[in-house]
């Protein structure tokens, strides 16, 4: 069974008076451990898939089952505990708290477990250990590079052991070097912690990274490549949309 | 617990906007409290006003006197066990910054009356004995730093002139309501020298029975009624009361202007409130991405309202409370017995957890309603 499967998803957005149709009839599967970048024109559906399987947004009808849990039907509370457990998210301009240390951005999902002071402090130093901030933890984010920012962001993203890593354009706003190492760190994060991973990105360098990669264009997938042994994309047919 | 460290690092977010908002709270409830003890004060004056004494007037105005001969008139109405009178002096002692009220009164007659001023024995027999002695409020003493034996001067105004007296007592009110800080000499002092114009200015009579008053007093009036002085006659509460009422509607002066002071408080900090959560669109929008649910960010966005307007209520209150002990100013005879009560703690204590739900609810409930997509989408 596919970690995500999406069925039959229609989207619309009402922008003024005009119905703006994202996804008419979408399906697609992610298997666990995969890891998948997104691409494609502004416009094309892009984000609004990260959020609809983080359970941010809701379909205008379809499904959308995460982990067995279906997404789609929970509610606002319900949504909120599970995102805590399942997903990790990471957005394009950090969205550090600034008045937070790293230490303390990263432990932000902590406090919504059961966990001591202790073992929380103990995990947050695990997190920012495997993105390499170790020695920052007690910096705002207004002393901490951009790439190193980002870092602290995915720190947060995996601190809480998340099924599923969404990154909605991570390397948007970093450098080349910072980009790279970025990349390298979400490539650890799903060869040596087996983490699935969805990005959405412009960046073509930062596809590479991805296992598979889909382009979608007006909410349509129109190519799947890079398909390895293992890319965790569903292969029977899951890869397909409609309009 | 474990959210408190959030919860601070939003409010040293802007220290001086979060700073001046407290003394914002501070400074209204502060006010409010000071208002509200003025007319408690007031209204406590009258409430321990003693049922068996009435207080006998011009009825034509308080400060017109009455005949010196009223007095034997007056012990005779039925029901009167004793009769005394008093004098307002309204002198100045030093540069007058420092008010208290002097009155001249028939020492023997006045004490037998007042027995909840309690003053030593021996002070009391040499007060009565020489004429131009006085006894003196222990709160007087210590504002002033007089002791027994200590010559005052005190400038008249009514009564022109300096007058000197020689302290002989010093008395404890048995209740703060009833003020230690009254300055009391003889009558007849001030008589002979002013023979020709002063009569007492008001009559306190005790009666044996409380209920017998209406009775004393129509009896009283009625008997006047044509004279040239006619009388109003009536309780010591009522008395009491209607000295207060010299002010004006103090009362509602006071609740008015306190209101008025909270409510325009109350605007600025849920003004501040909201500006401080207009700011965090984006950091409530990421908190919810966490798993951060409606009902914890609504929380934690109340919880920072009340802490501003709780420690507001604090400084403000306890200023309040202090201030009148620090400063004295409840020992200048201006306000007897002037502190700040229970109740009008526990109303401060009301307000500010009004001000916290009034402050906090509209950025709180905007915030646990905010859409994360719409509100990530402005950011990103």
């Amino acid at each position: 069974m596919a970690l995500v499967e999406i069925r039959d998803v229609y989207k619309s957005f009402k922008r003024e008076a005009q119905t703006v149709d994202v996804y008419a009839g979408l399906t697609i599967d992610f298997e666990e451990g995969s890891y998948t970048a997104l691409m494609g024109p502004s416009g094309s559906g892009k984000s609004t898939l990260l959020n609809l399987v983080a359970g941010l947004d809701k379909p205008t009808s379809g499904s959308v089952r995460v982990a067995g849990a279906e997404v789609s039907k929970m509610t606002a509370s319900q949504l909120a505990d599970w995102r805590s457990r399942t997903i990790g998210f990471v957005f394009q301009s950090y969205n550090l708290l600034p008045v937070l240390t790293a230490q303390q951005n990263v432990e932000l999902p902590l406090l919504l477990t059961n966990l001591n002071k202790r073992d929380r402090i103990e995990r947050t130093a695990i997190a920012l250990g495997v993105v390499g901030l170790a020695d920052r933890v007690d910096h705002y984010p207004r002393q901490l590079s951009g790439g190193q920012e980002q870092r602290v962001a995915i720190a947060r993203a995996i601190v809480a052991d998340p099924t599923l890593i969404l990154l909605d354009e991570p390397t948007g706003q970093l450098d080349a070097k910072s980009s790279e190492e970025v990349l390298e760190l979400l490539r650890r994060l799903n060869e040596e912690f087996h983490k699935t991973i969805m990005i959405v990105t412009h960046d073509a360098k930062a596809a590479e990274h991805a296992k598979t990669v889909l382009h979608l264009e007006k909410g349509v997938l129109l190519e799947r490549e890079g398909v390895k042994a293992g890319n965790g994309i569903g292969a029977s047919g899951g890869v397909g949309a409609t309009r | 617990m474990k959210f408190l460290p959030l919860v601070i690092a939003n409010l040293m977010r802007h220290k001086l906007r979060t700073i001046l908002t407290i003394c914002s709270v501070a400074l209204a409830l502060f006010l409010f409290a000071s208002l509200r003890t003025v007319t408690t004060t007031l209204a406590s004056g009258s409430e321990v006003s003693s049922a068996q004494r009435v207080i006998v007037q011009n009825s034509t105005a308080f400060v017109i006197p009455l005949p010196m001969s009223y007095a034997n008139r007056l012990s005779s109405v039925p029901h009167v066990q004793s009769v005394t009178w008093a004098n307002w002096f309204g002198g100045k002692y030093g540069d007058g910054k420092k008010f208290f009220a002097q009155f001249a009164v028939d020492p023997k007659t006045y004490l037998g009356m007042y027995p909840e001023y309690s003053i030593p024995e021996d002070q009391k027999q040499a007060f009565f004995k020489e004429r131009s002695s006085a006894i003196v409020g222990e709160g007087l003493v210590r504002a002033f730093g007089w002791k027994v034996g200590d010559n005052v001067t005190i400038q008249g105004t009514i009564f022109p002139g300096d007058w000197t007296f020689t302290i002989r007592g010093i008395y404890h009110p048995a209740m703060k309501e009833y003020g230690d800080d009254a300055f009391m000499f003889h009558y007849d002092y001030l008589y002979e020298k002013y023979p020709d114009r002063v009569t007492p200015g008001w009559y306190i009579l005790k009666i044996d029975d409380p209920a017998a008053a209406p009775v004393v007093m129509k009896t009283i009036d009625d008997q006047f009624r044509n004279s040239n002085a006619p009388t109003k006659t009536g309780t010591e509460k009522a008395f009491a009361a209607g000295f207060a009422s010299m002010w004006g509607n103090v009362k509602l002066l006071m609740s008015t202007i306190g209101m008025a002071v909270v409510f325009a408080i109350l605007l600025v900090t849920a003004n501040a409130m909201m500006m401080n959560q207009r700011e965090r669109t984006s950091e409530v929008a990421v908190m919810k991405t966490v798993g951060f649910s409606d009902r914890r960010v609504f929380g934690l966005i109340i919880i920072e309202a009340a802490v501003i307007s709780l420690t507001g209520a604090f400084l403000g209150l306890g200023a309040a409370t202090l201030l009148p002990i620090v400063t004295g100013f409840g020992e200048g005879g201006f306000l007897p017995g002037f502190h700040v009560t229970g109740g009008t703690l526990a109303v401060g204590a009301t307000v500010a957890l009004l001000l916290t739900v009034a402050s906090g609810i509209f950025p709180a409930w905007q915030a646990a309603k905010l859409p994360v997509v719409q509100a990530l989408r402005r950011v990103e």
